[in-house]
């Protein structure tokens, strides 16, 4: 007798797909159901078809095409063993339940396992001038390249920190679009001393110089220890503003500015959790990340029975890393509808995924430790800066709020100022907020709380309607 | 109409891919062209300064991480419907508005 | 060795009712502790509708939603803030001429107690208001109700409360409590707190304090759902109720319509809102108010909330406790009465009487019945 099972992947990028391989492998045929046109997730997103894009993958995915295009030749091969469904966002996690929009209608999709391999977005630190058209995400300006073969401007100008910085000023310099300038906010002190963990991985490290190495061959001023003053311009963005960390403050002592009409902004990645939240799996807050991720043991299972995560969705730590907890994910399903047991071959491989991602670990650690979060840098940020650009609160409206007593947690901190309560749900100021927050109280980051998502986790036109389940099958 | 072009130049730069078919929609009533595969986001930034206002504001915003994340690029199409302009493929005849339209109220 | 401290009066349950009351008491000189154990105003209080209204409550509710109403009006001078109150009016809608019919009873019976209301429709009724769908016909609209912000008002009052001396011990759980003939003796966080009163505010946790009292009510737990939109263009004129029940919606000055409709799920202690329940009323509303069709739906929500059988809460002196009050149980209508609740608990604590009626909210209403039913067996 068949047990009833229907397995459930929400990601189609190195997690997802791994996942799904590993599961068809084994008989069983999930469903995939993916928010983006084409599989590939986004550091191996593929132009859309309909464009007929001539790019070769070399040129869209430098050192990883060959990785990039193993994955995506994989889920091509597996498309009649798996229901694929592209366009479909997941706005909401209900037991054993999935709230569904694609195309327009809303459906239900029962399961009896899921996996989320919901990926990651840019971490984001605001600073004056974010919000103008010509400032956009590292990320999103990366997609723009890659994706759509466009520059996010004439004169452009790469500012956070994080190994992205350096690729995708590389990747826009490689392309012939203008850029003006990297400014990293991190201590060239710290990444020295961060090498003996980035050599862990060597041949990532190597590509890290190599970006370096190739933008001073292109003559791209390259910066560090910067300290972000704001961005110029009235209706869009004119140029850029920043001074040296060790620059005293309060004085016009070496404020440079550059000129540029775009800026990409980032300062590493943040986990895209929100449903892992709705679907109620218990959060842990992690030290390296400087956020909350879901609970997970060492295969991925959440506290929630039958809910699994894989992939930077679970934790930042790249697109290798993704596809073996992808994989490792499918193996703990295939494990719990005890289609594998405990064979000794699963088990086996299970331990080798563990040791590889361990590795990745440690060359994760000295990535943070190169590329750190900018400590205080809260005290940079005027009162009259935009924190939460979907609601326009302003950081003197939280400094106000908290230095007034009777809040001392992110979410009450959204209640009573609204940050956080905009169409985005946070994911753009939840790391500010609780930044400042943490400041102004004197508390470690992990005291202030995390700021808890709510269905749907993305905004659902109104207009949406219909409601049918999706017949279940037994594989 | 050269200070026009000038004043509507669009942020973002093709540096690749310049050779694909040409769309034809409109945007907030003018007739405009994107290139097949791009999203209306690509489409209307490659031609336009901006996508929307804020909503309390006012001030002009274009989106920010073009992966469906920050939602600050919803638009609306003549219908009323909304659409988020990074995540939405673009096609031929779309009918497209940067501003949302008016909701009947009374004048007593 | 446990902290151990005195007080006037000890408060279970920082709601808008244990906090407002927390506020009056101490205005008028009394030593208030109130134990909560979350964060004050952080359940029902802070998480409901936000309807500031009279229209469409029962009889026995007018004299007690007056009181509450007037002070509504003062608000900035007793809490700081006027909590986003926006006097819209409350626009009742009847689907259908029979609900008009029992819209204009209402009306006439309110009139009595000196609430203005007046019904619109046909033409009238439709060219007022063009954003409403066909699927309404006409209503009764209450020019001096209206609607404000929970989440504001409920933290307003506890910071209001703690600045008129009033001791609140958040993320605290109340142990024990027992009444020794004289006083209250209570342990709550690793504090023994004595009290010479006892308010039991405690929303839908309030039975447990009850029972601890020997009594009990037939206090159910509900979750009601509500969603809200993104910013839209201004264009609800009203907070808006339906004849019947099962939708209610209103626009705030930055333009989210917050609508509600349906139960949610929970467990007692935490709320989750319903899809299904959303996905339906939501259908409801395009119908009610086509411009909804236009708008982002952006967040969910649902939070606990006792109810009784009348829905009418549970105000006034225990019967089995001297100086013990229970005010709980207000069955999703508890926004607008609880100012009014939280005074006269004070008054009634340092005068010993209220004027205010408030006998059909006796607890023991629900042993009569109890009894009734007992004998009829």
């Amino acid at each position: 007798m068949t047990k009833h099972r229907q397995v459930v992947i929400i990601g189609a990028g190195p997690a997802g797909v791994r996942a799904a391989e590993t599961l068809v492998q084994e008989g069983v045929q999930p469903i995939v159901l993916d928010e983006g046109a084409l599989w590939g997730g986004q550091i191996y997103r593929q132009p859309l078809p309909s464009g007929k894009f001539k790019r070769s993958k070399r040129t869209l995915y430098g050192f990883e095409w060959a990785k990039a295009d193993h994955l995506h030749q994989t889920m091509a091969r597996l498309q009649p063993l798996v229901d694929y469904r592209p366009e479909t966002v997941v706005w909401n996690v209900e037991e054993k339940s999935l709230d569904v929009l694609s195309k327009g209608e809303l459906e239900r999709v029962p399961f009896t396992h899921l996996i989320i391999a919901s990926g990651a977005t840019d971490r984001i630190l605001p600073l004056p001038g974010w919000t103008l058209p010509g400032c956009f995400t590292m990320g999103g300006a990366q997609i723009a390249l890659k994706a759509y073969g466009c520059a996010i401007g004439r004169k452009v100008v790469f500012a956070g920190t994080g190994p992205l910085l350096y690729l995708v000023a590389y990747q826009y310099a490689k392309a012939g679009a203008h850029v003006v300038a990297v400014l990293d906010t991190s201590d060239w002190s710290r990444q020295r001393a961060a090498v003996p963990r980035l050599l862990h991985l060597p041949g990532v490290f190597a590509k890290g110089l190599y970006y370096l190495a190739a933008l001073r061959r292109r003559g791209v001023r390259v910066e560090r220890n910067v300290r972000l003053l704001g961005l110029e311009g009235q209706e869009s963005v004119e140029g850029i503003r920043w001074t040296y960390r060790n620059a005293k403050p309060g004085t016009e002592e070496n404020i440079q500015q550059l000129e540029c009409d775009a800026v990409g902004i980032g300062y590493g990645l943040r986990p895209e959790t929100q449903l892992a939240d709705v679907a109620r799996c218990r959060f842990v807050y992690s030290e390296r990340d400087r956020c909350w991720i879901p609970e997970t043991d060492a295969a991925g299972r959440t506290s929630v029975a039958g809910i699994y995560v894989a992939g930077d969705g679970a934790s930042i730590a790249g697109a290798d890393a993704a596809e073996l907890a992808g994989k490792r994910a499918g193996l703990a399903v295939l494990h719990d509808l005890d289609v594998i047991a405990a064979q000794h071959d699963a088990l086996h491989t299970m331990q080798e995924i563990n040791r590889k991602l361990d590795r990745i670990t440690r060359f994760r650690e000295g990535i943070e430790h190169a590329f750190p979060m900018p400590e205080g840098i809260s005290t940079d940020w005027p009162d009259d800066l935009t924190i939460c650009r979907c609601e326009e609160v302003s950081a003197g409206t939280l400094r106000t709020c908290i230095q007034a007593g009777g809040i001392t947690e992110i979410n009450r901190l959204k209640a009573v100022t609204r940050v956080g309560m905009g169409r985005c749900q946070g994911r753009m100021c939840g790391t500010a907020a609780t930044v400042l927050m943490s400041d102004e109280l004197g508390l470690p980051l992990k005291e202030v709380g995390r700021l808890r998502a709510q269905a749907p986790i993305k905004p659902l036109p109104a207009f949406c309607q219909s409601t049918k389940s999706t017949p279940s099958s037994s594989v | 109409m050269q200070a026009d072009s000038v004043a509507r130049a669009g942020q973002f730069v093709r540096v690749a891919e310049q050779d694909r078919q040409h769309l034809h929609f409109m945007l907030d009533g003018e007739d405009v062209t994107g290139l097949a595969g791009d999203t209306v986001l690509i489409a209307i930034l490659a031609c336009r300064p901006a996508v929307r206002r804020s909503d309390f504001s006012a001030m002009p915003r274009a989106g920010f991480c073009l992966m469906g994340a920050c939602q600050d690029c919803w638009i609306w199409n003549e219908e009323g419907r909304r659409i988020r302009a990074c995540t939405t493929p673009l096609q031929a005849g779309m009918r497209l508005l940067t501003a949302p339209p008016s909701i009947p109220i009374a004048h007593d | 060795m446990t902290d151990l401290s005195d007080f006037d009066v000890l408060i279970i349950g920082g709601g808008l009712v244990g906090c407002s009351a927390a506020l009056f008491l101490s205005r008028r000189g009394m030593k208030v502790v109130v134990v909560e154990k979350g964060y004050c105003g952080a359940q029902a209080s802070g998480v409901n509708y936000g309807g500031v209204r009279c229209q469409g409550r029962p009889i026995e509710q007018l004299p007690l939603a007056l009181r509450a109403r007037a002070l509504w009006d003062n608000l900035p001078a007793l809490i700081g803030t006027d909590g986003e109150l926006i006097i819209s009016g409350h626009l009742k809608l009847g689907r259908r001429e029979e609900d008009l019919a029992s819209l204009e009873a209402w009306g006439q019976m309110a009139s009595a107690f000196g609430i203005q209301t007046s019904m619109i429709g046909g033409t009238t009724f439709r060219s007022r208001y063009p954003w409403l769908g066909s699927r309404v016909c006409g209503g009764s609209l209450c020019p001096t109700d209206g609607h404000a912000n929970p989440r504001l008002i409920a933290f307003a009052f506890s910071r209001a409360a703690a600045a008129a001396g009033a001791t609140l011990l958040e993320q605290t759980h109340l142990d024990t409590i027992h009444f020794d003939g004289t006083r209250f003796i209570a342990e709550a966080g690793g504090r023994t707190l004595r009290a010479t009163w006892c308010i039991n505010s405690a929303g839908a946790w309030a039975n447990a304090v009850a029972q601890n009292f020997q009594e009990s009510v037939p206090l159910e737990t509900m979750y009601p759902n509500m969603w809200v939109t993104e910013p839209m263009p201004r264009f609800i004129t009203h907070n808006l109720g339906v004849e019947g029940g099962g939708f209610y919606a209103r626009q705030v000055d930055r333009g989210n319509c917050i609508i509600g409709g349906g139960m949610a799920q929970g467990d007692g202690n935490f709320a989750q809102p319903s899809s299904e329940v959303t996905n339906r009323v939501m259908a409801e509303a395009r119908s009610i108010l086509p411009a909804l069709k236009g708008a982002l739906v952006i967040r969910s929500w649902s939070g606990v909330e006792g109810k009784t059988p009348d829905k009418n809460p549970i105000i006034g002196a225990s019967r089995t406790t001297p100086q013990l009050f229970h005010a709980f149980g207000f069955s999703g209508g508890g926004f607008l009465l609880a100012p009014g609740v939280g005074d006269l608990l004070a008054e009634w604590i340092c005068t010993g009487s209220t004027s205010t009626p408030i006998h059909a909210f006796s607890i023991s209403r629900f042993d009569r019945q109890q009894e009734e039913e007992a004998c009829t067996q």
